[in-house]
């Protein structure tokens, strides 16, 4: 279980500002779950994942994971605690193969589970192990890359950032299907979605809205999409006032 | 013919030898060729003017490896060493060469050699050097390779020249000719590190319609080591050329990349591409958050950047 106690990130500005990314977080994520993390872009949702990896430190605030604090731990400490993020935009490795960083995530991984984690993420094994994570890949196959990475891994807390950016339909309701088999089952494992994706956010027990750094809903998905789906809304009125729909005219 | 353990560590190092080899081989250590045996197809014939052979593979030879690994283990010892491979019609064979030093005094220890290769039409040959150097004395382990490379029409030849650790000077000098429809891909793979100085100088011609080449540098440059590496390509005809040069940089170290390209025929297209940067961030992050530890993850991007 992941504890999240006041948690507040400061940050400064080009300006010499100090601005609160982060603001006064209290979370608690059970094992056995999925979560979502939904909200407007520059929300906070993606700072607050790499403050739980130990990326980014808090100004304040604790972290904890199954009781035991983990704030002043780093990345490697944490990763190893059980602890995986799978990045937005993974970073590209020259002259390391797909198989290679599967090995990495997975230390001493068999072929049959190597090549069955590529086909959960809608990669043909004979195609991809192989291949050099370098700049030959698509923005969508490193996406997928990312995602095998952390199947492979069965990380107690799997944080997973916008796992559908980029990714084609027929892989994202593959990736939806395996990640209702392989986490939402599983009493062990936690999994924090960050997501715009109606489809995704369904499959989650639980939904939290980040906006301004601020935690603003909490709830089941059912109760969080109209909300959401509102908002947007209302928003688009709010910023356009009907003049974008008479431009188009 | 039995090695003494610091020679069969250099040749495991440098050809991947466990013992003596089968085919054709040519040992030289110390100065001085300590065996040499030839095949039906491919003969090695020591220069009579001058230290060094002729190694002369058979038209039409398919499929065979020749091992004409260097070592040094005396130190003060200048060896200076010049080989001819003469390739012959579509002839297709691997040559597995390189150069190991041990020395642990005071005194350097050098080894120059001088390789002229002549590929015949339609021929095809892989080149695999290895430079290694070992020893803990003060003395230098000096390695300046010169190489000449004439590539028939329709030849080809691949070559991937390798220094990963322990050679504190290094002067290469490449020079190709290449004539209709020939081929050449060079790959250069370095690492320095310490006080240690490379320097690379590649002159590609391509001289004939439809040829093609490519020269491409990975190369890592630690501590305050320094690298210099010079490729021009000079496309004579209608043709293809591609330079690539690569290169992470640590710590207080130095590297120059200078590709150049010399156009002289309309038809000609060549082109490069040099980049030069440190580890990103997010490279090392990736990798501390699957479980690595700072330094795992370096060398970890290294091993995988000069494989």
């Amino acid at each position: 279980m992941l504890r999240l106690e006041n948690l507040t990130m400061v940050v400064e500005n080009n300006q010499g500002e100090n601005r609160e990314i982060i603001r006064d977080i209290n979370a608690e994520f059970e094992a056995g779950k999925v979560y979502g993390i939904t909200g407007p872009n520059g929300g906070g949702k993606t700072s607050l994942a790499k403050l739980i990896m130990g990326i980014y430190m808090p100004s304040q605030g604790r972290i904890y994971l199954q009781d035991q604090d983990i704030t002043p731990l780093s990345i490697s400490e944490r990763a190893r605690l059980g602890i995986i993020y799978a990045f937005q935009q993974p970073p590209r490795f020259k002259g390391l193969t797909v198989k290679d960083l599967l090995n990495i995530a997975r230390p001493g991984i068999d072929n049959l589970h190597l090549r069955s984690t590529l086909r959960d993420v809608g990669l043909c094994p004979e195609d991809y192990m192989d291949r050099d994570v370098g700049p030959g890949l698509s923005g969508g196959e490193m996406k997928r890359i990312e995602m095998a990475q952390t199947l492979a891994r069965e990380a107690v807390i799997s944080i997973m950032d916008e796992p559908e950016a980029g990714v084609d339909l027929w892989t994202i309701q593959k990736l939806i299907a395996v990640i209702v088999g392989k986490y939402k089952k599983n009493p062990r494992l936690t999994t924090i979605i960050i997501t715009h994706n109606e489809n995704m956010l369904h499959i989650c027990d639980e939904v939290l809205v980040l906006e301004s750094g601020m935690l603003v809903h909490r709830g089941t998905p059912e109760k969080i999409w109209p909300h959401i789906r509102d908002e947007i809304e209302c928003k688009m009125k709010e910023q356009c006032s009907g003049e974008v729909a008479y431009e188009i005219r | 013919m039995k090695f003494d353990d610091i020679q069969a560590n250099l040749l495991k190092t440098i050809a991947n030898l466990d013992g003596v080899p089968q085919g054709a081989v040519n040992i030289r250590i110390d100065g001085s060729p300590a065996l040499r045996h030839s095949s039906p197809n491919i003969q090695i014939i020591p220069k009579q003017d001058k230290p060094g052979f002729d190694l002369e593979v058979a038209p039409g030879t398919k499929g065979e490896t020749v091992h004409v690994p260097v070592i040094l283990t005396k130190s003060g010892l200048t060896d200076m060493v010049y080989n001819t491979f003469i390739i012959g019609e579509a002839a297709d064979v691997t040559i597995i060469a390189g150069c190991g030093i041990h020395n642990s005094s005071h005194m350097n220890s050098q080894h120059d050699g001088i390789h002229e290769f002549i590929l015949y039409p339609h021929s095809k040959l892989r080149y695999v050097e290895k430079h290694y150097g070992e020893g803990s004395g003060q003395g230098k382990k000096i390695l300046n390779p010169t190489t000449t490379v004439q590539v028939a029409e329709g030849a080809t030849i691949e070559m991937e020249m390798v220094q990963i650790a322990g050679v504190d000077d290094a002067v290469r000098t490449t020079t190709v000719h290449i004539q209709e429809k020939g081929y050449v891909k060079m790959i250069e793979r370095l690492l320095t590190h310490g006080d240690q100085h490379a320097e690379s100088h590649v002159e590609m011609h391509i001289d004939g319609p439809g040829g093609s080449g490519q020269v491409l540098s990975r190369s890592v440059a630690k501590e305050n080591s320094e690298q210099v590496f010079r490729a021009a390509l000079i496309g004579k005809a209608d043709c293809a050329g591609h330079v690539e040069c690569d290169s992470i940089i640590m710590d207080h170290s130095k590297i120059r990349a200078i590709p150049q390209l010399v156009a002289e025929d309309a038809n000609a297209v060549l082109t490069h591409e040099a980049a030069i940067g440190r580890i990103a961030g997010e490279q090392l992050i990736k990798l501390m958050s699957l479980g690595l530890t700072e330094q795992q993850a370096i060398d970890t991007i290294i091993e995988g950047f000069l494989r």
